[in-house]
């Protein structure tokens, strides 16, 4: 017997009605539900940070929510941070610029998480950029130039 | 990596909660951050046959300072116990790290608590994770069940029954396990602050060990010393965490500390006798041995760095 909750989510805005069951993650629910497959699934334990999500404005782990737990909350993921499909966000474009990424994989986890970093700290240390970035992997860029990515955000203003 | 099925209840007050967990006892998890649970569920570890969400409920988030009332606590575990003048931290279970980690309260007042936090996990699990649920869990390896011990904090225990207050010391009965029934939920933490006085003045120090910023810690030291007006040690306290099933006390290391003036011979002494104190588990990131070596290296170090710098 399917324990069925309806869920109702404002994702990037635009508030979506779905049913689900209670044991479906709020990460499949993004992907396979909404069919917002732009945030990424990784380990499913927490650790890797490719699913990375704004929660209520703050970045959390959508592998280790539950889909109903979305109900009546706010969500953003990496398709929200910009609506003209020919500009990227600032934050996007700076990791063009940098080379910020090579398979991608991990990069919308990082987007999202460092959208909300950004907006706490505009003027971060090099030293707080990769404390921030702890809690994502990414296995080909070694870093160097997706702390260079965030960086270029200061330098920019 | 799925989750096995299960009952999903958001509790819509404390009272429901409590109601919902004396109906299913040991069938039903309370689902407080999930940044424990839901892995666990995940990877099937954990399979609860009912999950009580409590995020809904509102008043179980809060961070105070008051003084002491009390709580009908008649033994603190403290040397002194708390007078009716002095402060105690009152800290909400569902109150989640990102808000421990900015408060300016704990970072004034309790800066053991705000010294450990930015070694707590990922940003991102920091802002969903609770101190109620991170305790519950009973981690050893983790961080905060050894800070609380070092700080003689308090958790009061609710059940449609009542409420009863339990010492961290009594808390933590062995791995993932606590002293909490199986229809009760942790609802406060209570930590006594120290305040400088002639009698002693107390300075803490949280250290730890991960091969990645983030990760469990190999090893992780919280220490607490009091000194007297004199400079003489009139209580020391060198709790470990992943040093055992439970977080870890050092007695008899720390009590080579009391009634010293420390030097340099007692800090060594404190080392080696915590080296073989602990019970460390090992595993394939570090040995026992391992874990022996850097508990000794970061007992000097912590105590080093309180004397040194924290007076």
């Amino acid at each position: 017997m399917k324990d069925l909750h309806t869920i109702t989510t404002t994702v990037n805005g635009k508030t979506y009605t779905r049913e689900a069951e209670s044991r479906m993650l709020l990460s499949d629910f993004i992907r396979h539900e909404l069919g917002l497959t732009g945030t990424h699934v990784g380990c499913e334990y927490g650790v890797c940070g490719a699913c990375t999500i704004l929660y209520d404005g703050h970045p959390t782990r959508s592998c280790l929510t539950l889909a109903v737990q979305a109900n009546n909350h706010t969500i953003e993921t990496v398709e929200g941070l910009t609506t003209d499909p020919n500009k990227l966000h600032p934050l996007q474009q700076s990791f063009q610029d940098a080379h910020g990424l090579q398979c991608g994989y991990c990069t919308p986890g990082i987007l999202m998480t460092m959208k909300a970093f950004l907006a706490e700290n505009p003027n971060p240390s090099e030293t707080e950029v990769r404390e921030a970035l702890s809690g994502n992997l990414c296995r080909c860029t070694g870093y160097q130039h997706i702390v260079d990515a965030i960086l270029r955000m200061k330098d920019e203003g | 990596m799925k989750p096995a099925a299960f009952k999903y209840i958001a509790a819509q007050s404390l009272e429901h909660a409590l109601t919902l967990k004396a109906e299913y006892g040991d069938e039903a998890k309370f689902l407080a951050g999930g940044q424990s649970l839901v892995p666990a569920m995940n990877l099937r570890v954990a399979q609860p046959g009912v999950l009580v969400d409590l995020n809904p409920i509102t008043g179980l988030d809060f961070v105070g300072l008051r003084i002491n009332e009390g709580l009908g606590i008649e033994d603190w575990g403290l040397t002194t116990i708390p007078n009716p003048q002095s402060l105690i931290l009152h800290i909400g279970a569902m109150t989640r790290y990102r808000t421990l980690e900015r408060s300016a309260e704990i970072a004034a007042q309790c800066p053991l608590l705000h010294e450990t936090m930015p070694h707590v996990a990922h940003p991102q699990i920091r802002n969903r994770g609770t101190l109620g649920g991170n305790l519950a869990h009973a981690d050893p390896a983790s961080e905060l069940p050894v800070v609380m011990l070092v700080l003689n904090a308090q958790f009061k225990a609710q059940s449609v029954r009542g409420e009863r207050w339990i010492a961290a010391r009594d808390f933590f009965t062995t791995i993932f396990t606590t002293a909490l029934a199986a229809d009760e939920m942790l609802t406060e933490i209570a930590i006594p602050l120290s305040t400088d006085s002639d009698a002693g003045r107390t300075r803490t120090c949280f250290m730890e060990i991960a091969r990645r910023r983030g990760d469990y810690a190999m090893m992780g030291v919280a220490t607490s010393i009091t000194l007297n007006a004199a400079g003489v040690c009139t209580n020391a306290k060198l709790g470990y965490l992943n040093a055992g099933d439970t977080p870890i006390l050092a007695t008899q290391a720390a009590q080579t500390l009391i009634g010293q003036v420390i030097g340099d011979d007692h800090i060594r002494a404190a080392a080696a006798i915590a080296h073989d104190e602990i019970q460390p588990p090992g595993n394939i990131h570090a040995s026992v041995a391992f874990q022996r070596h850097l508990a000794g290296v970061l007992t000097r170090r912590a105590i080093k760095e309180i004397l040194e710098f924290r007076f």
